[in-house]
């Protein structure tokens, strides 16, 4: 599946390779195969996106239907912690290209530390999204509140629930690397975890502005 | 085989083949039923005769299930089974426990039955497909126990694969699960509620991963492709089945009291059901191009192939159908319900079960690897004989299904009344009922495939 590159992808690792510093690299090139890590994670990804897709649609469709309510109720919500948690999770994904970076170059150390980095920023973010939940459930807001409510707290939800499977995922390879799991050569599964992060960090987003800050 | 601890799996298939012949036996029965009321009434009335055609199923797929944890747990942990004693002891407490059991749903009323049973003690009777007295379902759960134990002890002192842990995780979802069938709250909304975690979080969420892991197996040992490549394959549809199947028991919560999001997260995550089931058939068909070996098994093989397509059909495609909560709201408790559930039963977990049957009953018959040819091709025919009669089986109630809801849903003031549409629609009871007896051949013509061919010379590996 996907094994042979297309002269474009292959140009691409070409230029990838060109534009890396050869300072610390302990063995061979580096091997960047398109698509990054194992192929079932991105049927996984794809699986995944399909799901968010779907009630994505489906919540244009209700906010349509429902302008008013959605508006109202959208002014609520604390998009300043959207904020935060946006910028949180795009840093943490920098510092899971970092780490990818990182074991490139074979320094299994300095990847480790950055993917307990990023798993530290999805900590951040679900203790702003947790205490965002805990106000909107001290003031009696639930699934049944609204139709609004109802999207709300079952897309962010579904989502937060993405976030601690990513954070399950990088927390593995994490440590496998700190055990010297991976090398230059061999990192399919810092690239698959990095991948699946990066896909979490995707949807958060769409789902921001879709949520806080559409009017 | 490599360890003589797996034999204690062969009891369990033959009865599942025994019960599944009972089984077809009373689908017939009420197949019949539909379209002649009064057939075998009073001895055996139509609402017996659904009990005990549903409950011999779950039976006897309960014992394929066991059976394949019996065969396959040894060989992947590379050691003896913990306890055969206790396997073949829970073997015959089992069977006896369900023969019982539906020897009492005939004998007496089913009220006489929860009368003598104890019902009133322990009430936890009267709910479909958990119809089983108390008394059976306590026994269900000693036995589970004992057989989680025996499994668990087995993964627990050999190697751990993936395929064990799924299953392992499967087997104890089942039986924790089952525990709900003892919570009976007089709230029938809470009752249906909760009463779906059993029936829906089995077939749609941990049923599945029993699945999963029993094709894993056998794609494993008949490909010669890397244990790797299948495990990462198993993980993707596990997580994919249990994302999308644990929020999706949201599409049995539309009518029945339960708040009103249910209707968006039922329609959304239950929409979505299919997408492991699709991954199933592209990761079986892609194991068995890249095999590296041709295994002699080929029946069993074309069984392994069978299992992910029809699987994805049966319970993908026709689950699909009638999930979403506005076209549910149509088609809620119709013939398509039944359509649906024949073709995912048989296409899920009839037909894996079939598939490590026909992987392991070889060897543990003493044959090298796979049955003589002669046999083999007896049995592909009996594949394709039920699993033709069956999608026709599906089709003709599909058609049932959509004239039942036009008739009697749609036709506002003018719509008929459920007996008066049932009359219009008996034409696709009797096909489905001619279809019912090709399929009844079809078991024959499996069973049948045992017994022939055995003087010839066993293939080797």
């Amino acid at each position: 599946m996907g094994e042979s590159d297309s002269p474009v992808l292959s140009q691409q690792k070409a230029t990838l390779s060109m534009t890396v510093p050869d300072s610390n690299r302990t063995s061979c090139a580096i091997t960047t195969d398109y698509p990054p890590g194992d192929v079932a994670i991105w049927i996984f990804i794809l699986a995944e996106l399909s799901v968010f897709a779907l009630l994505f649609v489906v919540y244009a469709f209700t906010r349509h239907y429902n302008l008013e309510l959605f508006d109202l109720h959208q002014q609520q919500l604390d998009s300043r912690s959207g904020l935060i948690n946006t910028l949180t999770l795009i840093t943490s994904s920098y510092f899971v290209v970092r780490a990818v970076a990182a074991i490139q170059y074979g320094n299994a150390r300095l990847c480790s530390r950055w993917l307990w980095g990023a798993i530290a920023l999805g900590l951040l973010f679900l203790l702003v999204k947790g205490v965002e939940y805990q106000h909107h459930f001290s003031l009696g807001i639930g699934l049944s509140t609204n139709l609004f409510y109802t999207f709300y707290i079952s897309l962010t939800f579904f989502h937060f629930m993405h976030v601690i499977m990513g954070m399950v995922i990088l927390t593995v390879v994490a440590l496998k690397a700190g055990r010297g799991g991976y090398c230059a050569t061999e990192h399919t599964g810092v690239e698959t975890a990095a991948s699946y992060w990066h896909m979490v960090d995707l949807v958060w987003l769409i789902l921001f502005p879709l949520v806080y800050v559409m009017r | 085989m490599q360890y003589q601890s797996q034999m204690v799996a062969k009891p369990y298939f033959i009865a599942a083949i025994g019960l599944f012949v009972a089984q077809i036996l009373f689908g017939l029965i009420m197949g019949l039923q539909y379209v002649m009321g009064d057939f075998l009434f009073p001895e055996i009335p139509f609402n017996v005769a659904r009990m005990v055609h549903t409950n011999l199923l779950i039976v006897w797929l309960l014992f394929g299930f066991m059976g394949a944890s019996y065969y396959l747990v040894p060989e992947e942990s590379e050691t003896e089974l913990h306890s055969p004693k206790l396997a073949l002891a829970l073997f015959w407490i089992f069977l006896v426990a369900g023969a019982l059991t539906i020897v009492g749903y005939l004998a007496v009323p089913y009220a006489t039955l929860a009368k003598i049973t104890g019902n009133d003690l322990l009430p936890t009777m009267g709910r479909e497909f958990l119809e089983q007295p108390t008394i059976t379902k306590i026994g269900i759960v000693i036995v589970a126990l004992g057989f989680l134990f025996n499994i668990a002890m087995t993964v627990l002192k050999g190697r751990k694969t993936t395929v064990n842990l799924v299953l392992l995780i499967g087997l104890t979802g089942l039986a924790v699960l089952f525990l709900f069938s003892f919570y009976n709250p007089d709230n029938l909304v809470l009752d249906k509620m909760f009463w779906w975690w059993v029936v829906h979080l089995w077939v749609e969420g941990v049923w599945e991963l029993i699945l999963g892991s029993i094709l894993a197996f056998v794609l494993i040992k008949t490909t010669g492709v890397d244990r790797e490549v299948i495990e990462k394959w198993l993980y993707v549809i596990i997580a994919m089945t249990l994302i999308t199947g644990i929020i999706g028991t949201g599409h049995h919560y539309y009518w029945i009291g339960t708040p009103e999001y249910w209707q968006l997260l039922g329609s959304v995550f239950s929409a979505m059901e299919p997408i492991p089931f699709f991954m199933m058939t592209v990761f079986a068909f892609n194991m068995i191009n890249r095999r590296r070996r041709e295994h002699p098994n080929k029946v069993a093989v074309l069984w392994a192939m069978g299992t992910a397509v029809m699987a994805f059909l049966g319970a993908g495609v026709w689950g699909f159908i009638h999930t979403l909560s506005p076209v549910n709201f149509y088609t809620h408790g119709s013939q398509i319900t039944a359509a649906h559930g024949h073709m995912a039963f048989y296409g899920a977990y009839v037909m894996i079960v079939l598939t490590i049957i026909s992987y392991a009953m070889p060897m543990m018959r003493g044959r090298a690897a796979a049955n003589s040819n002669k046999s083999q091709v007896m049995e592909m025919w009996s594949f394709w004989l039920m699993t033709v009669s069956m999608v026709f089986i599906t089709l003709f109630l599909t058609a049932a299904g959509i004239l039942q809801v036009y008739l009697q849903r749609m036709g506002g003031d003018a719509a008929l009344s459920f007996m008066v549409a049932q009359e219009k629609i008996a034409l696709f009871y009797w096909l489905r009922e001619g279809a019912g007896v090709v399929f009844l051949i079809g078991l024959i013509v499996y069973i049948a495939s045992f017994f022939v061919g055995g003087k010839e010379r066993a293939e080797t590996a």
